[in-house]
């Protein structure tokens, strides 16, 4: 590395482009919503900032915070389902053979890659009323409902469709789906570089496969197990698009609240101020990472 | 039936080699898969509900690339993410070339803010956006591709840090003295960048070409955010038809994006198992 000093010239050549571009469209809108979080309403486009901490009095109202730690709390179902579904696939990847590797990552990581929406919509066509999960449930029923009879239960009626949209099911269910990639990808670099004699000597010395897993395997991979839960975690509460199309009337998230504030209801300064409580909340479980990453790091 | 035949016992750690995991595996496959090969089966069906298969057709294939509205949305997407893409690895190589080389005051600062637009949720990112473009005031009836600006420096903000993130961790594996050596051999800054230097970045700047060209592609939220009613990008369009009804024509658009994207992705693979080669012949 070299001090700046040094070539004036081509330190200037290298950073204003990347440096102005940032502060002009990235810094400067961040300040004007956080500016807005402090302002009110003053006719129909005008806000006037003026200082006021009446918006984030008016996001710990019951109803907000209600939401808030909804969206907490589906976060976390998900990120926890994501973990325990990851784990073993993430595994399975890292002892597969080398001829399987590669197709198993891709097979993971083409779905990632694949439009966000188009994803959602699949899985909108799937969970429908008539959709093909209905369809084959139904169809289950139909054929097998008669042999119930057989072990004495009475026989079931015409098969009712399971409402499997616009519900928190649907929404914590697409969640998972969208985020599962985000959650093997970062398991898989951490088990990948794990020293495998350590998990042999645990086996060899007698340890099952579930205690190697929990006491050897999981302390080990304790970076990469944290930062796959921030990874998913993240996305999953600033989620916009699954609760949207996947969730009910009752299934909004804190994404929901904060796009109605700025297109239908035309509350800017509260929209502005709530999306800064999102990042906070954001911030603090990335500091939660860094700080874990550390001590991982000095245990070492 | 190789797999059931007699061969060598499963040792310890093959866990791959065990059923249950085989079993687990393949259902967390079949979760990904089933909706996404349903999409592209059931947008081959002659049906207009859906659901029922009814025989083979491409009616909805016609149908959907004779959809102006559809076709334009889509062209707006990859005019968006082509010219999202070139800035973004320029950016994103300077960016990362900054932060590699020099030291100089306030750079800590610089290499957070940086990370920011990776880490704030969309959501916020996307009014901010808003907020900034209607602060403006800019003119909204600009000709094409002209009224696609406010989403494109919206994309191009986004994929930036992201292709400096990539194109940085390729310049740790780099070795000054190699540059050093150019110029006692009389070469140029210049010369020592282009020739040097940039061959070493680039399949860096090729992963973040690739990455920043599907992350502007595959953007809802902030471009929901900065478009207008008559900038629509893809997703956009396809959120406005999905949002009350599922037809067969939105599936057979969906399934040409899959398509674009298998081939994009294993474009990307194929010139990343190339690259290794390169690397490895060295």
């Amino acid at each position: 590395m070299e001090d700046w000093k040094r070539s004036r010239a081509l330190f200037a050549a290298v950073a204003t482009a990347p440096l102005t571009w940032l502060t002009l469209f990235f810094i400067i809108p961040m300040g004007v919503i956080w500016l807005y979080s402090f302002g009110t309403n003053a006719g129909l486009t005008e806000i006037e900032i003026s200082g006021t901490l009446a918006n984030y009095k008016k996001a710990l109202e019951p109803l907000y915070l209600g939401i808030f730690a909804k969206s907490l709390v589906v976060a976390g179902i998900t990120t926890a389902i994501c973990l325990v579904v990851g784990f073993p696939v993430a595994l399975a990847i890292v002892f597969a053979s080398d001829k399987w590797k590669p197709w198993l990552l891709l097979g993971i990581m083409l779905p990632f890659w694949t439009n966000l929406l188009i994803r959602t919509y699949a899985l909108m066509a799937v969970l429908r009323t008539e959709g093909y999960a209905n369809q084959a449930i139904g169809w289950l029923h139909d054929r097998f409902g008669g042999l119930l009879t057989l072990v004495g239960l009475p026989a079931p009626g015409a098969y009712e469709p399971l409402h499997l949209l616009y519900n928190n099911f649907a929404v914590v269910l697409g969640l998972v789906y969208v985020h599962l990639p985000f959650m093997v990808l970062p398991l898989y670099a951490a088990l990948d570089r794990l020293d495998r004699s350590l998990i042999e000597a645990s086996l060899d010395l007698g340890a099952g496969h579930l205690r190697t897993l929990l006491l050897i395997v999981a302390p080990l991979a304790a970076p990469g197990i944290i930062s796959g839960i921030i990874i998913t975690f993240v996305p999953a509460l600033g989620a916009y698009l699954t609760p949207d199309l996947l969730g009910g009337t009752d299934s909004q998230m804190i994404a929901n609240v904060i796009e109605r504030q700025f297109k239908r209801a035309n509350n800017w300064p509260f929209g502005a101020a709530l999306s800064f409580l999102l990042m906070y909340a954001t911030f603090i479980a990335i500091a939660i990472q860094a700080l874990k990453a550390k001590q991982a790091e000095k245990r070492r | 039936m190789k797999l059931l035949g007699k061969r060598a016992p499963v040792a310890p750690l093959e866990y791959t080699r065990r059923w249950s995991m085989r079993i687990w595996v393949g259902l967390v496959l079949l979760f990904l898969y089933t909706p996404l090969i349903t999409l592209v089966a059931f947008s081959f069906n002659d049906s207009r509900r859906n659901i029922v298969w009814r025989g083979f057709t491409t009616k909805y294939y016609e149908k959907a690339l004779h959809n102006s509205s559809l076709m334009e949305a889509l062209t707006n997407s990859i005019t968006i993410a082509a010219l999202a893409t070139v800035v973004s690895v320029v950016l994103g190589a300077l960016a990362a070339v900054l932060l590699w080389r020099f030291r100089f005051p306030t750079k800590a600062g610089w290499e957070g803010a940086m990370a920011l637009p990776i880490v704030v949720p969309e959501i916020c990112m996307g009014v901010a956006m808003l907020a900034f473009f209607a602060r403006l005031d800019l003119p909204q009836d600009l000709p094409w591709p002209f009224d696609l600006s406010q989403i494109t420096i919206a994309h191009i903000t986004f994929c930036f840090p992201f292709v400096a993130m990539v194109v940085r961790s390729r310049l740790a594996s780099f070795n000054r003295e190699e540059e050093e050596a150019a110029k006692d051999l009389g070469a140029s800054e210049w010369q020592a960048f282009r020739d040097v230097l940039l061959p070493h970045m680039k399949p860096g700047l090729i992963a973040g070409a690739l990455l920043a060209f599907t992350l502007s592609l595959d953007d809802f939220v902030i471009t929901f955010f900065t478009s207008g009613p008559n900038t629509v990008t893809f997703p956009v369009k396809v959120y406005s038809m999905v949002r009350f009804s599922v037809t067969p024509e939105v599936n057979a658009a969906s399934a040409l994006v899959i398509a674009l994207t298998v081939l994009l992705t294993t474009i990307a693979l194929k010139l990343q198992s190339r690259m290794g080669t390169i690397a490895q012949g060295h």
